[in-house]
């Protein structure tokens, strides 16, 4: 990935990152088995150009939640805003203002690569040569210029991630969510990821919320870790974070690291219900 | 090359098996002619113009039936596909319809719309309806549903949903639709001028049969049905792989 800030094309006016704030949120779905309770009273606070990592066991709601911000699901009950205080405003999907890249890539397999990272200006109907400049900077940008003519079909699983990646910058979103992008990874790969999407972060300042499992990851990459109770999900606590950055690939040596990971890890134990503890992760 | 030389040594067989039939059997003409006979018969209606002058007629009736029959099909299909409300409103009517013989309702299209073209076209394109239908119906379930929330995410309406992703997820058995319905359409062209027409190669067949006892040119007619019936399959097939391998 390129780190070169002189290439990319700045949109005039566009906020450079934007805050999210969620109160008392709670989201219900309707089921066979009745209601279902995937999130309640659920208040988060996600600073403007932060990266925010969210943890918490299995099934907790931390995909509902990415998908409340990014405006996919209109919450049951409780306050969702994008923005500070006087603009602040509900997302609403498809408004520009959010990037969402999924735990699967979900290219669209009949387009080629640039096509599937120009879709999201080609939805909002941009002009064809401003999408495809767009596109390219951003498969520039996570080093996959070579690939923009390829089918998804001929990616690998990581070249897939990063197209996914691209689709989801392309369109310079003030705020990114990350749902375990890079989880179907091989360790190795993941890591040179994290670096990569640090690297990026520290350029260009977005708001970044990333979902996680792994312990090791969110201390490696978070200002900030938000960890989630079992369902119905809630936020329990709020670790920060404060270690310089960029942060080696393992922070293991590290005393400042170790107490945080160890906080983490106490914070988890509590939410997790006993019958679980044993499968903890590690 | 090689498909093309298989194609001709599988029709020769097939020719040869044919008179030897004949020779063996020794069955006269006028049951089951020799192949030569019918070339000779078919090389005649040619050269008359009267093979001509019936075969335009049915492919009109196909052509047009087909271009009725598979663009209803498709809207009808998508609308079901979209909407399980629409699917239990229609679809008695629709499985009603296909249920019925088509042999049976011919003659009452063609006294309701006057049994000129427009009859024999809506009856061809009846049959061809349903298979197309069931097919789009079918392709449009079968979006896959991360890309479908993948493309809400990036605030796609409903109709770039259909447009951008259903109708090209839709395409491969669609595809497959379309290819049972192009030979029915042929069926649909031939029961539609046997319920009241003056030309056409149904009605080739009628004469041939009942007036002139000329087996040898109902064989004729016979084989141009089936080519016209191989030709459109092979008009989908190769379209459908330009069109599915590139979308």
């Amino acid at each position: 990935m390129t780190t070169d800030t002189a290439t990319e094309t700045e949109r005039v006016g566009a906020p450079a990152a934007l805050a999210v704030r969620l109160e008392r949120v709670a989201m219900s779905f309707a089921s066979a088995a009745g209601p279902h309770t995937a999130l309640e009273g659920l208040d988060l606070d996600v600073p403007a150009g932060s990266l925010t990592v969210v943890i918490g066991p299995n099934g907790c709601g931390k995909s509902t939640l990415l998908r409340v911000i990014a405006g996919l699901l209109i919450p049951t009950s409780g306050e969702v805003a994008l923005g500070e205080a006087p603009d602040a405003r509900a997302p609403r999907a498809g408004d520009g203002r959010v990037g969402l890249a999924f735990q699967q890539p979900r290219l669209v397999p009949w387009l080629s690569t640039l096509d599937n990272v120009a879709l999201p200006m080609s939805l909002a109907g941009a002009p064809l040569p401003e999408r495809r400049e767009r596109a390219r900077v951003a498969l520039e940008r996570v080093g996959l210029a070579e690939a923009a003519s390829s089918r998804p079909a001929h990616l690998s699983g990581g070249m897939a991630q990063r197209a996914a990646l691209a689709r989801a910058l392309a369109g310079d979103p003030p705020i990114l969510l990350l749902d375990e992008p890079f989880s179907a990874l091989d360790a190795l790969t993941r890591e040179g990821f994290d670096a990569e999407l640090e690297a990026l972060w520290m350029s260009r300042r977005r708001t970044v919320v990333m979902v996680t499992h792994s312990v090791g990851e969110a201390v490696r990459m978070a200002d900030r870790i938000a960890v989630m109770t079992t369902r119905p999900g809630s936020v329990a606590r709020v670790i920060p974070v404060d270690l310089p950055r960029p942060r080696p690939t393992a922070l293991a040596g590290d005393p400042a690291a170790a107490a945080i990971d160890a906080e983490v890890r106490a914070a988890l134990a509590e939410v997790q219900t006993p019958e679980l503890t044993p499968w903890l992760d590690r | 090359m090689r498909r093309l030389a298989t194609t001709l040594l599988s029709l020769a067989a097939f020719l040869v098996a044919w008179k030897l039939l004949t020779v063996v059997t020794g069955t006269p003409d006028y049951i089951l002619p020799a192949p030569e006979v019918v070339a000779e018969r078919a090389l005649r209606a040619i050269g008359s113009g009267l093979l001509w002058e019936h075969t335009a007629v049915t492919i009109s009736e196909i052509l047009l039936g087909l271009a009725v029959g598979a663009t209803s099909a498709v809207a009808v299909g998508t609308a079901l596909g979209k909407s399980v409300v629409i699917e239990r409103v229609l679809s008695p009517y629709i499985v009603a319809a296909q249920s019925v013989p088509i042999l049976a309702l011919a003659p009452l299209l063609d006294i309701w719309f006057g049994g000129g073209l427009l009859a024999r076209v809506l009856i061809c394109a009846l049959i061809v309806f349903f298979p197309i239908a069931i097919a789009t119906m079918v392709g449009i379930r079968a979006a896959d549903p991360l890309l479908r929330e993948m493309f809400r995410s990036l605030g796609a309406t409903p109709g770039q949903i259909t447009a951008r992703l259903e109708i090209p997820s839709a395409l491969p058995v669609l595809f497959g639709g379309l290819r049972v319905g192009v030979t029915l359409a042929v069926i649909g062209a031939v029961v539609a001028e046997w319920a009241g027409a003056s030309s056409g190669l149904g009605v080739l067949i009628n004469i041939a049969d009942q007036g002139l006892f000329d087996t040898p040119l109902m064989f004729v007619a016979l084989a141009t049905l089936a080519v016209i019936g191989i030709g459109l399959h092979g008009l989908v097939v190769s379209i459908e792989r330009r069109v599915v391998a590139t979308s």
